[in-house]
């Protein structure tokens, strides 16, 4: 906050003693974010979008939601016919679960094109990585609540999957569902961790989350830094302030999510079965087990490596290295360049062969196995952790051939489109760019 | 990267396996909920032949007529047998244990029936199809406690409950060479004996067509208000987009 | 600073569009939260009209129906406490029911009810809610008292017209809820003679 600028009136008196307009400054009007973010740059704004959705239609679903296990399943349907538009509210946050994924895999799948996990982020890609496991466990204590035929067995498997810890796996398994098997205090402790703990700990992670990046600055597609190239005020010449050119844009990406996000909630909820599962839509029965009992979508590639190691321990293991292994990326990738646009063939291919991997172990681990899926499985849990090994010894002996990256930020300019029929304003990455400073 | 798609081709056509053979279709109800002279005569069969035993006990009488046009007098008048109030859910006087006793189960509740065999993935959607094939495959089988057997469920608990309105069909077998004793004989269908029942094969049809019709409405009373929504919710963000899509060109005009 | 070609007048126009129009879908989407916050259909149901019997109801007896969750006393007067009603006046703070709040207009009598014989009341004390006891002996709450209703919480006393006296805390008649009487023997309160006019 620069003093030629002291505000007056009302925003004075506050300014004088909470720091608004200095808060606003930091991290809206004079952050200076990279001119060239792209597509894939529009789902971290969406992430904090879907968030506020999630948090205020699960405010609201708790109004007439009753977490026992004689009522749960009975007061969902009361919310979806009797309570008014609770229908909607319902829908919302059950796409609002899955919608969340989405976003936060294309964010995070934005952060490994990029390499935004690079030094000096490392602490930033942590903090969400935190964050994404936090999620897991909100989705995973939520998903219990409407207290289905799904929830109860989904839940019934996954806390199962402690009672593979050595020696006292047995007990830890009892201590989490508080009774022999999921019940009525299961229930319950889930309610409380998934409405209060967990969205605490979320939105709490999502300020530290965004306090680093503002400390940091954006990375942005061609991976280098904008701060190298000042002017005379030492802002960034490639720089633009968030406010108001990202949030205007973000605003686009919001309505064009939103178009989307309607889409599903009016015309199929349940979306194909992938959101909403036909079995949980069946009371939740101890003494019976659905046929195939498979977690929603967004947990199978997981569930997938789980499945296909032939031992509960060593599955449960590699379940957990599969995402803390994603913990250790900034240490693991030792490359010259960050962005995949200046990166080695060698990359490239691992990169493509990850995506395809974990889509693949996504798609089984939705179905009931077999040997043959069974092998599948296998082979891609080896590219999945295969992608890791790769990315180290690749960049660790510098077997990396890498591009020369550009001294300024590349706008635009689509190869694989003809210049002649391109957006007038791809064309220009040549020209001087102008400084754009606030008022 | 091709092989690799066929085998997520080839990955994704089977598994989407449920409880119905596999050697036999389900048949194609084509419900329609603006059809409200269907789901009124869906509902009054469903009261009359379905509900002694299985309730709808999310959804109330009133709600009912409201969602059918049916006014409050008619709906107590022809479509609450008991001492049901109009504002009551559609339960039944059955309590638990005696349904245990007397039928070897307790009937399940169909309010979600529909939503509850919808099928995974592409066969979304399906679950009216399914409780309408279940209720056009009853067959004689004189193995079973109840005379008949069912293709969807097979060996189900449940009698051919309508049985004087169709007949009882009997079972079509697949031909199989070289073993023909009936014991391995598969079962792949059900013909009907014409005047086996006091309807025939299409009024039957049609009135099983119109029962799902009602449970398919019953299990989600708000599906076409949703549907009806979402066009004006569509059409204002699509005018929004265009607003802050030509603003945020506006302001980039100020990037180069 | 603003960079050259930049249309201020068209910027200042998008920016107020977009305003106006998110307003609108802002506004719009809060309809379904707040009204979320409705009583339910379930709600709805119990708040309906109830039905009530009294063809066995006795002089000097009162019973209890539930509406809305507020006790609904409806009681059977006898020739001799209607005729304590008019000589009570002028110990009232009300005694012509003018507080048109408190009853339908169709009760604005001296017994406050559709036949003077039977008295249907929400049984709610005017003061601060507290449920009034039934005391239709004379004598029964002081020495001068003609029998009516006597709340134990703060003394506040009602005759048997459910008209408050004065001198006590409670300032207003107890409340009449809307009724009608479908045939003889039966009152259905909680909705107006003609239908769809429940208050």
């Amino acid at each position: 906050m620069s003093d030629d600028s002291k505000t007056r009136g009302l925003l004075g008196w506050i300014d004088a003693r909470f720091p608004f307009t200095k808060l606003w400054e930091e991290h809206a009007a004079k952050y200076y974010a990279p001119k060239n973010f792209n597509f894939w740059y529009y789902f971290g704004s969406l992430a904090i979008f879907v968030l506020v959705l999630q948090v205020l239609t699960g405010i609201w679903l708790t109004m007439y939601y009753k977490p026992s296990a004689e009522h749960a399943f009975a007061s969902v349907e009361y919310i979806m016919r009797d309570v008014q538009w609770g229908w909607l509210i319902r829908y919302l946050h059950s796409t609002g679960a899955s919608a969340f994924f989405i976003v936060i895999y294309l964010h995070m799948f934005r952060g490994l094109l990029y390499g935004s996990y690079r030094k000096p982020r490392e602490l930033l890609w942590l903090v969400g990585m935190m964050i994404y496991a936090i999620l897991m466990a909100e989705a995973f204590f939520g998903y219990l609540l409407p207290w289905g035929q799904m929830s109860y067995w989904g839940a019934q498997v996954i806390t199962s999957l402690f009672g593979a810890v050595p020696a006292i796996g047995e007990k830890l398994m009892i201590w989490i569902r508080g009774d022999y098997t999921i019940s009525d205090v299961t229930l319950n402790r889930f309610f409380a961790l998934h409405v209060a703990a967990m969205p605490l700990l979320i939105v709490l992670l999502v300020v530290v989350h965004l306090i680093a990046l503002h400390e940091v600055g954006s990375n942005n597609p061609d991976g280098i830094d904008i701060k190298r190239h000042k002017d005379a005020n030492d802002l960034p010449l490639d720089g633009i302030p968030f406010h108001p050119y990202y949030t205007v844009k973000d605003m686009v990406g919001v309505t064009v999510f939103l178009i989307v996000f309607a889409l599903v909630v009016f015309y199929s909820p349940s979306m194909l079965g992938l959101f909403l599962e036909p079995e949980n839509f069946e009371p939740a029965n101890p003494l019976k087990t659905p046929e195939h009992i498979a977690p929603v979508w967004y947990f199978t590639p997981f569930y997938s490596i789980l499945r296909c190691v032939p031992d509960k321990l060593w599955g449960v293991v590699a379940l957990g290295a599969s995402i803390f292994v994603l913990f250790l990326l900034p240490w693991l990738d030792r490359g010259k360049v960050r962005s995949v646009r200046y990166r080695g063939r060698g990359f490239k291919i691992a990169l493509a062969l990850f995506v395809i991997a974990v889509l693949v172990l996504g798609h089984l681990g939705a179905k009931p196995p077999t040997p043959g899926r069974n092998l599948v499985a296998r082979i891609c849990a080896v590219l999945y952790f295969g992608y890791f090994a790769f990315l180290w010894i690749y960049t660790f002996f510098d077997l990396e051939k890498t591009k020369l990256e550009p001294e300024r930020v590349t706008t635009g300019s689509v190869k694989w489109i003809p210049k002649s029929i391109q957006w007038p304003r791809f064309g220009k990455t040549k020209r001087e760019p102008e400084r754009v400073s606030p008022k | 990267m091709k092989k690799l798609a066929c085998l997520l081709v080839i990955l994704m056509v089977p598994g989407l396996a449920g409880a119905v053979d596999e050697d036999f279709g389900l048949m194609d109800v084509r419900t329609d909920l603006s059809d409200k002279a269907s789901l009124q005569r869906g509902a009054k069969y469903f009261v009359n032949y379905c509900l002694g035993c299985h309730s709808l006990k999310y959804l109330r009488y009133q709600r009912l007529g409201q969602d059918l046009d049916l006014p409050d007098e008619l709906v107590e008048k022809y479509l609450i047998w008991d001492d049901s109030k109009i504002s009551s859910p559609m339960t039944n006087a059955m309590r638990p244990k005696d349904a245990d006793n007397w039928l070897g189960g307790v009937p399940m509740d169909l309010t979600l029936a529909i939503r509850r065999h919808s099928g995974g993935g592409l066969r979304i959607g399906r679950g009216a199809d399914w409780v309408y094939t279940y209720l056009n495959t009853f067959y004689r089988d004189d193995k079973t406690p109840t005379g008949v057997n069912n293709l969807v469920i097979p060996n189900a608990s449940m009698p051919h409950v309508l049985w004087r309105l169709q007949g009882v069909p009997e079972p079509v077998y697949a031909l199989a060479e070289g073993d023909r004793s009936a014991k391995q004989r598969k079962v792949i269908g059900v013909k009907m004996p014409e005047g086996g029942g006091a309807l025939s094969q299409a009024e039957y049809q049609q009135m099983t067509r119109d029962i799902v019709n009602f449970l398919v409405y019953a299990s989600e009373p708000i599906q076409s208000a949703r549907k009806a929504l979402g066009l004006p919710v569509l059409l204002f963000l699509v005018v929004f987009l265009a607003i802050i899509y030509l603003l945020k060109q506006e302001y980039w005009k100020d990037v180069h | 600073m603003k960079p050259e070609g930049a249309d201020l007048r068209r910027r200042r126009l998008l920016t107020g569009a977009a305003g106006v129009v998110g307003g609108v879908g802002v506004a719009y989407t809060a309809v379904p939260f707040l009204s979320y916050w409705q009583p339910s259909v379930q709600a709805e149901a119990a708040a309906a009209p109830v039905e009530v019997d009294i063809s066995k109801l006795e002089p000097g007896q009162k019973i209890d129906v539930d509406w809305r969750g507020k006790p609904i006393w409806v009681f059977r007067r006898t020739q001799e406490e209607l005729d304590t009603l008019p000589k009570l006046n002028g110990l009232l703070r009300d005694p012509h029911s003018e507080v048109s709040t408190q009853q339908p207009a169709y009760c604005q009598n001296l017994p406050r009810s559709i036949k003077p014989e039977y008295g249907v009341m929400v049984g709610i004390c005017t003061h601060l809610g507290c449920i009034p006891l039934y005391q239709p002996k004379p004598g029964s709450v002081d020495d001068e008292w003609l029998g009516g209703f006597f709340c134990p919480c703060h003394g506040s006393k009602y005759d048997l017209a459910g008209r408050v006296y004065k001198g006590v805390p409670a300032p207003l008649n107890l409340a009449v809820p809307p009724y009608w009487y479908p045939s003889e023997s039966r009152i259905i309160i909680g909705e107006h003679q003609e239908k769809g006019g429940a208050s």
